[in-house]
């Protein structure tokens, strides 16, 4: 066999994984077969590579066998080729003369035959050992990272990571796309298990951002384009018109008092449509920024053109008013960004056999946060739409979650907050409440504590999941009320519980447009559209591009102390980013064999990261290291040959295809 | 193309005929052309399936292919016979080793299942052909003042919905109206009328008919007007034992949406097979008694 210049002495390890692959690969078989393949010297199982000793093995062989080529068969490369590639730089060698295969997530995992999964464990390792044989040392570009970041969407989780990220004094630039930050949270009157009023603890650090100096708030704006890559992001935000000078505004919402509509006409997206509003409107007292925003598809002046304008006047020397104003784009320098784009809860009309949409009083969970919040559509009061309180209050849990036809997932909040809305709603009308379970989920501190208070309080729990909600009475107690049908199935018997206001605790779901998102920041997401993270367990908060981090809910369905911790990790994985102030890029980049090239510019046109030039006095292409991604396509493209790519040279390509096929 | 291959399957051969009868008269009155398919068989229902579900698909298979050898699309007015020929048509397509095996049938009778055989219920087809507006430009003796609850019953609107948001179809509605009459809110449109438990679980049966039954009268209804020839046999032949054990003397006659629409073209009574049912429709007022004489 021809290695690359040196004779190659191969060190090949087989990892057990503890049962993970040994339950399933017959190791000691692949090690054998191992050790007869060309220029091969040592081959052995370890029950952990991973660990300390694995890594020492690997550390020692290269000095008493003077190995200079590495194989490691284990997980995949994505949680472990840099551990390996570490102990191998230890162990005196250069990083990248290792070739890191997975014979777990590829193998074990997925065949249930041991004699199949055993032969294709032999030939992926038979792939690597032809294939590193041929790799080369490579030095890794270092990068450095601006010490800024740039953190989409401004619910507790956006707010935490900026606030974070602010106070180690980084610039901040946190882009929402609605008038105001807050997200879900700001609806909420009180938040479970400690029934700690939401404003109280969430408008302060509202207020926070506004006013710190390293917060850029950036609101009613969406993120457009993304270029770069980690530790230069360059980033293009739209900013949509609101039509005032926030800088001018005072938030003296005298604009909203003079508008020519006397009473205010249109739903109020913030209360869900619950209550009404002027054109010009703030969505709720506390928002921030504090300044009101003038709705261009309502407003008479910006749709005919035509009105007194008897806001301008009541805004007067401010001046704050522009109706000339339009979307603008800010270019940013960012090293890091954040995504917390949070949730959208499910739509009920999905699941129509329990009448949202028909009846008016089966109202969605959101909504039932508004109405008992002291600063929303009723002030607090629980009334049903003709002002009375409801005796008798039901809620449906699970409404798009934890259902085949809809969402399979658990929710997670959905348990923890119907239990808080059970309470508030009594609380506040004094009305029977019925809650309606598939299995009540507690877990978190005190989460089973205040299960077990609402159990006392009286709070009617009823194991089963409901059937349908209706308005045909069978007995005259029924008339005039909507019908819940369910099986109890804590006693076997089917119920029907007449009731004057449902509430149906949707689930969370990702947010409609994550996959345009999650494209836009070139990151993966799970096939029910919600960020992932690059690793499960170990890496919760990092993606699996570099300088991308998620926090909250667009990660998937999460409660608020849980958003927020993750949120500062993200922070702290983001300042750790910063504050080494470089990074090692992937040495994977294509390269120009200037004497093979043609100058025929078919490259520089195919890719897609406008990583290749053309150097007008050689008149050959020419690659920017830091741009290039290594995406192969120029490699593949050019006719002459005179392109390649580090880590998968012809070479390195060929003999593996020939090793996993012979 | 010699029209519709018309599948009556078997109920409509029995309990349904006046379903079949009304189905050929107003069909034939709007001119859609409807020929019954040659030589069929039963469709299995949900007995055969439950005990051998192969065979069951190999005998709805071989309408398919009858109908696929005639190359006209299949018209089944019984829910249950739509349900199986659809369900088994998508199985075939899904499950490719048990769609050999019926193909393997098949050939042996020299019959070929071929893909995609529509399958349709006339509720779906006089809807387009001759369409709503075309029919009301016949309607000869609008049934003006009848109150009317629409009730589908469930196999159209679940698993293979006829429509495409069962919830909040007005299909059938439309259809009533169309004759003139009134439709009455009906909550239960979709509920399921208890099917066989009438015969195995009697007491758990004559509750899902009672409480149909219940609601169409609490509304109001003078009829209630089916799309299938078992809820219309349990709403009308337990209705008697439903409604006497909850102590209610009314009693209202449930009708297919074929004679409804039979009776508004001026179809006589007879030829919609109405003198076959035991509640009989009498209606009270005036001006349907002249609607229907
Ligand atoms: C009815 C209900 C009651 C709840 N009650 C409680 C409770 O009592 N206690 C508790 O701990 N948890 C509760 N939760 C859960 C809680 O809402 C979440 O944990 C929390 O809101 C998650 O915060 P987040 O910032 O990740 O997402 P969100 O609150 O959804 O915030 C996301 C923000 O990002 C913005 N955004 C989205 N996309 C973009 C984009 N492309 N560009 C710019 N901005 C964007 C949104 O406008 C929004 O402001 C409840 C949930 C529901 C549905």
């Amino acid at each position: 066999m021809k290695g690359n210049g040196e004779v190659p002495r191969i060190g090949v390890y087989v990892c057990d994984c503890g049962t993970n692959i040994a339950g399933k690969v017959r190791v000691a078989e692949v090690v054998e077969f191992a050790r007869d393949l060309p220029g091969v010297v040592v081959a052995r199982e370890y029950k952990y590579m991973c660990s300390d000793p694995g890594q020492d093995l690997i550390k020692r062989d290269i000095q008493e066998y003077n190995l200079n080529r590495i194989v490691v068969a284990s997980c995949s490369p994505l949680l472990h080729e840099h551990t390996f590639r570490k102990a191998t730089a230890e162990g005196g060698l250069n990083p990248y003369l290792v070739h890191h295969v997975n014979i777990r997530e590829d193998v074990s995992w997925v065949h249930e035959d041991s004699d199949e999964a055993t032969r294709k464990a032999k030939a992926i390792v038979h792939g690597a050992v032809l294939r590193v044989a041929w790799q080369k040392p490579l030095e890794p570009q270092s990068v450095p990272v601006r010490d800024s970041a740039l953190v989409v969407g401004g619910g507790i989780a956006g707010i935490s990571a900026a606030l974070t990220l602010a106070e180690a004094g980084k610039q901040v630039y946190l882009v929402e796309r609605e008038p105001t930050i807050g997200g879900h949270m700001a609806k909420f009157d009180k938040t479970f298990p400690t029934l700690d009023c939401a404003a109280c603890i969430l408008t302060p650090k509202m207020t926070a951002v506004k006013d710190h100096p390293n917060i850029t708030l950036i609101t009613y704006a969406e993120v457009e384009e993304v270029d770069g890559y980690v530790g230069n992001f360059k980033v293009k935000v739209r900013k949509k018109p609101r039509y005032v000078h926030e800088d001018r505004c005072v938030g003296c919402l005298e604009c909203i008092e003079a508008c020519v509509f006397k009473e205010p006409r249109f739903p109020n997206e913030f209360d869900l449509g619950l209550s009404k509003r002027k054109p010009v409107y703030i969505p709720f007292p506390q928002a921030v920024p504090p300044v009101v925003t003038i709705d261009p598809d309502t407003c008479l002046y910006l749709r005919f053109g035509k009105c007194k304008k008897t806001c301008v006047e009541a805004c007067g020397d401010r001046n704050a008013i522009d109706f000339d104003m339009k979307p603008e784009t800010l270019e940013l320098e960012v090293g890091t960004i954040i995504l917390a784009t949070g949730f959208k809860t499910f739509d009920p009309t999905r699941t129509p056999k329990y009448g949202y949409g028909r009846f008016p009083e089966v109202y969605t969970s959101l909504e039932i946060e508004r109405l008992v919040n002291s600063s929303g559509p009723t002030g607090g009061e629980v009334v049903m739409r003709n002002g009375q309180k409801p005796k008798r209050v039901g809620i449906i849990h699970c409404v798009g979650s934890r259902d085949k036809n809809t969402n399979p997932w658990c929710s997670k909040v959905c348990c923890m907050y119907s239990l808080k809305l059970a309470h508030l709603i009594h609380e506040r009308s004094g009305a029977e409440v019925y809650n309606f379970y598939i299995d009540m989920r507690t877990p978190g501190k005190g989460y089973e504590e205040f299960y077990n208070r609402l159990a006392k309080e009286g709070v009617h729990l009823i194991r089963g999941r409901v059937a349908e909600v209706t308005d045909a009475p069978l007995h005259p107690e029924e008339e005039g009320k909507l019908i819940i049908r369910v099986e109890d199935t804590n006693i076997g018997v089917v119920r029907r519980i007449p009731v004057d206001m449902v509430v149906l605790a949707v689930g969370l779901e990702p947010q409609p447009d994550a996959d345009e998102v999650r494209r836009l920041f070139n990151i993966s997401c799970s096939t029910e559209g919600w960020f992932l993270e690059r690793h499960p367990k170990l890496a919760p908060v990092e993606t699996f591009t570099d300088g991308v981090f998620v926090a909250g809910a667009c990660q998937g369905p999460k409660d608020i102390p849980e958003t927020v911790a993750q949120a500062q990790a993200a922070a702290a994985n983001a300042l750790a980013l910063m504050d080494k102030g470089s990074v090692e890029m992937e040495p994977n980049v294509a390269r120009v064999n200037e004497e093979l090239c043609s100058g025929c510019h078919i490259c520089i046109g195919l890719c897609p990261y406008g990583a290749i030039s053309f150097n007008e006095e050689k008149k050959v292409a020419e690659v920017n290291e830091v741009l290039c991604k290594g995406c192969g396509t120029c490699t593949a493209a050019c006719p002459s040959g005179a392109l390649s790519q580090n880590l998968f040279s012809d070479h390195e390509v060929f003999s593996e295809i020939m090793g996993v096929l012979l | 193309m010699s029209g519709y291959a018309y599948y009556p399957g078997c109920s409509l051969l029995g309990t349904g005929k006046s379903y079949d009868e009304s189905v050929r008269a107003v069909f034939e009155a709007l001119g859609v052309p409807l020929q019954e398919l040659e030589n069929w068989n039963c469709c299995g229902a949900t007995a055969y399936s439950s005990i051998d579900e192969c065979t069951a698909f190999a005998l709805a298979a071989r309408n398919l292919a009858l109908a696929h050898r005639r190359g006209d699309p299949i018209l089944a007015p019984c829910p249950n016979c739509y349900l199986v020929l659809t369900k088994t048509q998508r199985y075939l397509e899904q499950y490719p080793e048990i769609r050999q095996r019926i193909v393997q049938t098949l050939e042996r009778l020299g019959l070929n299942l071929g893909h995609d055989v529509p399958i349709r219920h006339p509720l779906q087809v006089l809807s387009e052909t001759p369409g709503l507006e075309a029919i009301r430009q016949k309607i000869q003796k609008p049934l003006k003042g009848l109150r009317v609850a629409p009730y589908y019953g469930c196999l159209l609107a679940r698993p293979y919905p006829i429509v495409e948001d069962p919830w909040n179809t007005t299909i059938l509605e439309d259809f009533i109206r169309v004759t003139g009459a009134e439709v009455v809110p009906y909550a239960y449109r979709t509920r399921c009328c208890g099917g066989a438990l009438t015969g195995v679980v009697r007491e758990a049966g004559l509750r899902m008919v009672y409480i149909l039954l219940r609601e169409a009268l609490r509304q109001g209804a003078q009829a209630v007007v089916t799309t299938c020839p078992l809820c219309q046999f349990n709403l009308e032949a337990f209705q008697d034992q439903a409604l006497r054990k909850n102590g209610i003397q009314e009693r209202i006659p449930v009708l297919y949406f074929t004679q409804l629409l039979g009776l508004a073209l001026g179809l006589p009574p007879k030829k919609l097979g109405l003198h076959r049912h035991l509640i009989p429709f009498q209606p009270q007022r005036k001006a349907l008694q002249e609607a229907v004489a």
